[in-house]
C-alpha cells in the first residue's frame, strides 16, 4: 500500500550551488560530498605569499612533480566528508570497544602462550610510533595538497594513523604495561631490527612534495606493512597458534586497512591515467620507496616469521606490484 | 594457574599521555631544523615542549564517538527543516541576507582555518600542541561543511548565495574577511596561533561567530541555528587551546613576550576591522535583533576581554591599545558600515534597505549618543529620494584601506564628521589608510602588505572582466563586466531589498503555505 503524505511544494530557483553545477554538468541536486568538497579551497586572488614559503601561493599545485589539469578530478570513491567520515569511524570504535571488552573480560589476554604475547609485544608496539609519523605525514599533505578532491582524506586518514596508534598503545597496556610501552620505545630507538624503518619514517618527513610523501606513506609504506603485519603475521600466523584475541584487538586496523586503500589506488589511477609523465613519476617514486620500505620492513618481519620471512615478503611485494600494475602504473 | 602480577593503573593524565606523548620521538636520522623548518624565523623561543599543559584530553575514539552523535543530531535537523520548507518560518526574508554574508564571507574562512591548523599542527615538534591543533583541523573542516550543507537549502530558494566560492575570491568588500585569513595563514606558525587560536577564537570568537547564530535563533532559522549549537563544544576547546598557546608561549621566554603583545595588538584590530560587517549585521540586517554591536562590544570585549587581560598582566601583556579607538567608534561602526552598503548595493551579494520607523527608534535608543544627531537625518533623506524614485546606487569606486581593505570610510576618532585618512610613502607608492591602527600594522611588515589584492585597483588595472573583454570599446560598461566577472546577477543578487526577488517569492511562498489560495 502506498500513502500519500502530503506536503506543500515550493518550485526552488536551483538545487544546487553554480560551482557544483558546473562540475557535474548541470543544476541537480548534488550530494553532501559534493557540495562539502567541491572548489572548497581557495582558488584565485590570494593576497600574501606564507612568509614561511615565499617560493608558492598559499595553496599551489606547484609544490608537486604530479601536474593535473584539474585537481578535483581526484574523488574519494568513500564519499567522505566530516560526517559520513565521523559516523564510520564512530561504528568501527563500537566493533572495537566490544572487542576489547570481550577480550578484557574474558581475561584471554592470560590464555595467550607466552612467547606468542611476546612475539606480539616486539612486533606491534613500536608500530605506534610508525602510526604516529603517518600522521604528521598526513597532516602535511592536507596542509600544502592542493585541491580539496585530493587534501580532505589527508586530515581523515591523518586522524585515523593517531587513532590507531592509540589502539596499538591499548593492546600494549592489555597484554602488557607502560613498561612494555617504553621497552618498545627503547627498541625503536635502538634496536638493529628497527633502524632501517626508523630511517626511512623520518626521512619520509622531509619531503616536500605531498603528493610524493602521499605515494610514500599511504601507498607504500601502509600497502606493504598492512597486508604484512595485520594481515598475514597476526590474522594468519598468530591467529593460527592461538593468537586470535590478538586479531580481535587488531580488528580496527585490518578493516581500516581494507577501506582505505580503496581510496588509495583511485588516487593512484587517477594521477596516472592523467599523463605518461605523471605515469613516470610515480613509477619512479613507488619503485624508488618500495625497495627501501621492504628492506626496511624485513627485519620487523623475522619477530613474527622467523625463517618464512624472506618468501613471504616476497610475496608482498608482488602483490603490492600487481597492485600498483592495475592501478596503471607498472613497477 | 601463575598469579598475575598486578599491572600499574594509569591516571587519566597518565593514560592521555602514553596516548600522545609517549609516541613521540627525538629523531636522529634527520636534523630537526629539516622535520620543522618554520620553528625558528619568528624569534619564538620555545625551551621544553613538554612543558605544555593540554587544553583538553581527548583521544580519537571518544573524539569520534562524540562527533558521531552530534552529526546525527545535525543532519537530522536539516533534514527536517528541508522537508518541512523551514526558511518560510524566518521572520522576514530580509534575515537570509546575513546567511549571504555568512556563506560567502565566514564559511569559506572556516576552510582556511582547518588548512591552517593542519599546517601549524605539522609544524609544531611537540606532541601536545600537534594533537591539538590536527584534532581543531579535523573540526574546522566540520565547521566548513556544516555550514554549506545547512545554508545549501536556502540557496535553493534565494539569490546571492549560488556561487558563494568565486565570490568570496573576487566580490570587492568580501577581501576584507580573506585577506584577513590569508594574513594569518601566511604569517608563521606562532603568529597564525595567536591571531586564529587567541585572537579570533578567544577573543573574539563571541563577536563574530555567536551573533550570527543567535541572530538565527532569534529570527526563526532553526538550521542555522542548529549548525550553531552543535559547534558549540568544538569551540569551547577551540576556546581552551587559543588560551594555552598563549600562555605557554609566554612562559616560555620573557623575549616572547613582546613579539606576542604586537601580535595581539594587531590581530585585535585586524579581527575588530572585519567584525564591521557583524556590526551591521547586528544592528540593520536581523528583523529580530539580539542585541546592538555597542552593547556586545561592551559585554564581550570590554567586560570579558577586560578581564582576560587582567589575567595576562602577570605575564607581562597588556591590553591592546588600539582598544580605545575602538571604544570611540562604537557609537558610530555599524550606521557608516550600513551606509556604505547601501551605496554600493549594486555591486554586492546581498540586498540593503533602510530601516523602518520601529527600527529608527530602536536604533535611537541604542545609539543615545549618535543616531538621531548623524545618521537618522541621512536615511531620511535616502528614504525620501527612494520614495521619489531616486534610490541611488554608487557606481564610481571607493578608495580602500591597503592593510583591513574597507573603503576609507570611517571618521575620525573622537570626531565624526570628519573621515579619517592616513598614508605612507614606500618605495616611490603611495599607500592609502583608514586608521592609525592599520597605519601602524603596514609600517611593521611593508613587504607583506604592499601584495595585497585590492578590488578596487585591480579594477582599474582591467583584472576584474571576464576574459576576452575589451574596455576599450564605447559604451563599456564596467559595472556590468565586473559583476560578470563576480558571476553576480544584476537585478537579482544585488540592489535594493525592496525590489527583490526573494521579497517577492518569500511573500508568495509564505502565503502558499499558510493561506488557501
Amino acid at each position: 500500500m502506498h500513502i500519500d503524505l502530503r506536503t506543500v511544494s515550493i518550485k526552488p530557483l536551483r538545487h544546487t550551488f553554480d560551482n557544483v553545477a558546473r562540475r557535474i554538468g548541470s543544476d541537480k541536486p548534488a550530494s553532501r560530498y559534493q557540495e562539502g568538497t567541491l572548489d572548497m579551497q581557495q582558488t584565485a586572488n590570494f593576497h600574501y605569499r606564507p612568509t614561511w614559503d615565499p617560493e608558492h601561493a598559499i595553496y599551489d599545485a606547484s609544490r608537486s612533480a604530479i601536474v593535473m589539469a584539474d585537481w578535483y578530478a581526484f574523488k574519494d570513491p568513500r564519499q567522505f566528508y566530516y560526517g559520513a567520515y565521523t559516523l564510520t569511524r564512530a561504528r568501527q570504535q563500537d566493533t572495537a570497544e566490544s572487542n576489547f571488552d570481550f577480550v578484557e573480560n574474558r581475561g584471554l589476554a592470560a590464555t595467550l602462550p607466552e612467547p606468542l604475547r611476546d612475539t606480539v609485544l616486539k612486533l606491534l608496539l613500536p608500530l605506534r610510533h610508525v602510526a604516529w609519523g603517518s600522521n604528521m605525514n598526513n597532516a602535511s599533505v592536507c596542509a600544502y595538497s592542493y585541491g580539496t578532491g585530493f587534501s580532505q582524506p589527508h586530515i581523515y586518514q591523518a586522524m585515523d594513523q593517531l587513532g590507531i596508534a592509540q589502539y596499538i598503545t591499548r593492546v600494549g597496556l592489555v597484554l602488557g604495561d607502560v613498561d612494555a610501552l617504553d621497552e618498545a620505545k627503547r627498541a625503536w630507538m635502538e634496536d638493529d631490527t628497527w633502524q632501517g624503518l626508523r630511517r626511512f619514517v623520518e626521512d619520509s618527513f622531509v619531503i616536500k612534495d605531498p603528493f610524493e610523501l602521499f605515494v610514500v606513506q599511504n601507498v607504500v609504506l601502509d600497502g606493504l606493512m598492512y597486508p604484512l603485519v595485520y594481515d598475514t603475521i597476526i590474522d594468519e600466523v598468530l591467529s593460527s597458534q592461538g593468537g586470535t584475541p590478538v586479531a580481535m584487538l587488531t580488528q580496527f586496523m585490518t578493516d581500516w586497512y581494507a577501506e582505505t586503500r580503496k581510496w588509495v589506488d583511485a588516487t593512484v589511477k587517477i594521477a596516472a591515467a592523467e599523463s605518461p609523465a605523471n605515469k613516470e613519476v610515480l613509477a619512479a617514486w613507488l619503485s624508488a620507496w618500495r625497495d627501501r620500505a621492504a628492506a626496511a620492513l624485513l627485519p620487523v618481519a623475522r619477530i613474527g616469521l622467523a625463517d618464512q620471512t624472506d618468501e613471504v615478503m616476497g610475496e608482498i611485494v608482488l602483490q603490492f606490484n600487481a597492485r600498483m600494475a592495475k592501478a596503471g602504473v607498472a613497477i | 594457574m601463575d598469579m598475575q602480577v598486578a599491572k600499574k593503573k594509569l591516571g587519566l593524565k597518565e593514560r592521555y599521555a602514553v596516548m600522545t606523548r609517549g609516541l613521540d620521538w627525538t629523531p636522529s636520522y634527520q636534523k630537526m631544523e629539516d622535520i620543522y623548518p618554520y620553528m625558528a624565523y619568528e624569534g619564538i623561543k620555545i625551551h621544553d615542549w613538554d612543558k605544555w599543559e593540554d587544553p583538553f584530553r581527548l583521544t580519537m575514539d571518544s573524539y569520534w564517538k562524540y562527533q558521531a552523535e552530534k552529526e546525527r543530531k545535525l543532519y537530522a535537523i536539516i533534514d527536517a527543516f528541508a522537508q518541512n520548507n523551514g526558511h518560510l518560518n524566518v521572520t522576514d526574508a530580509r534575515y537570509i541576507n546575513t546567511l549571504k554574508l555568512f556563506i560567502s564571507g565566514i564559511s569559506p574562512l572556516e576552510y582556511v582555518a582547518h588548512r591552517g591548523f593542519a599546517h601549524a599542527g605539522r609544524a609544531f615538534p611537540g606532541a601536545g600542541p600537534r594533537v591539538a591543533c590536527l584534532m581543531q583541523s579535523l573540526d574546522e573542516i566540520r565547521h566548513a561543511q556544516t555550514q554549506v550543507h545547512a545554508i545549501s537549502n536556502y540557496n535553493k530558494y534565494y539569490n546571492g548565495m549560488h556561487d558563494f566560492h568565486h565570490m568570496h575570491d573576487r566580490v570587492w568588500f568580501l577581501s576584507v574577511p580573506k585577506s584577513f585569513f590569508d594574513d594569518a595563514i601566511t604569517a608563521g606558525p606562532f603568529e597564525f596561533m595567536v591571531s586564529i587560536g587567541f585572537s579570533f577564537e578567544y577573543v573574539l570568537t563571541n563577536l563574530l561567530f555567536v551573533p550570527f547564530v543567535s541572530g538565527a535563533a532569534y529570527n526563526g532559522d532553526m538550521g542555522t541555528m542548529t549548525f550553531g549549537f552543535s559547534a558549540q563544544s568544538d569551540e569551547a576547546r577551540h576556546m581552551t587551546l587559543g588560551l594555552e598557546v598563549i600562555k605557554f608561549i609566554l612562559e616560555q621566554d620573557p623575549a616572547n613576550v613582546p613579539i606576542v603583545q604586537r601580535w595581539i595588538d594587531k590581530w585585535t584590530w585586524r579581527g575588530y576591522r572585519v567584525l564591521t560587517l557583524v556590526a551591521m549585521m547586528m544592528d540593520y540586517m536581523l528583523p529580530k535583533r539580539t542585541m546592538s554591536w555597542k552593547e556586545a562590544w561592551e559585554v564581550y570585549f570590554e567586560e570579558n576581554g577586560g578581564a582576560l587581560f587582567k589575567d595576562l598582566a602577570r605575564y607581562g601583556i597588556t591590553m591592546p591599545k588600539c582598544a580605545e579607538q575602538i571604544a570611540l567608534e562604537k557609537d558610530h561602526l555599524s550606521h557608516q558600515a550600513w551606509s556604505t552598503f547601501y551605496n554600493y548595493a549594486a555591486a554586492a551579494n546581498f540586498h540593503t534597505w533602510m530601516p523602518d520607523e520601529d527600527e529608527m527608534t530602536w536604533l535611537s535608543s541604542k545609539y543615545p549618543e549618535s543616531f538621531d544627531k548623524l545618521y537618522r537625518p541621512r536615511y531620511e533623506f535616502w528614504r525620501e529620494q527612494a520614495a521619489k524614485g531616486n534610490r541611488f546606487y554608487s557606481k564610481t569606486l571607493p578608495m580602500l584601506c591597503q592593510t583591513c581593505q574597507i573603503p576609507m570610510v570611517f571618521t575620525e576618532p573622537g570626531e565624526p564628521t570628519k573621515i579619517c585618512y592616513r598614508e605612507v610613502d614606500y618605495k616611490g607608492d603611495k599607500y592609502h589608510f583608514c586608521s592609525d591602527p592599520c597605519k601602524q600594522i603596514f609600517e611593521h611588515e611593508p613587504e607583506k602588505y604592499i601584495q595585497a589584492w585590492l578590488p578596487v585597483q585591480q579594477i582599474y588595472q582591467g583584472n576584474c572582466f571576464p576574459e576576452g573583454t575589451d574596455p576599450t570599446v564605447e559604451g563599456f560598461d564596467a559595472l556590468a563586466a565586473v559583476l560578470k566577472y563576480y558571476n553576480l546577477e544584476n537585478g537579482r543578487d544585488n540592489l535594493d531589498f525592496d525590489i527583490s526577488e526573494d521579497k517577492k517569492n518569500f511573500a508568495e511562498w509564505r502565503g502558499q503555505a499558510t493561506k488557501n489560495i
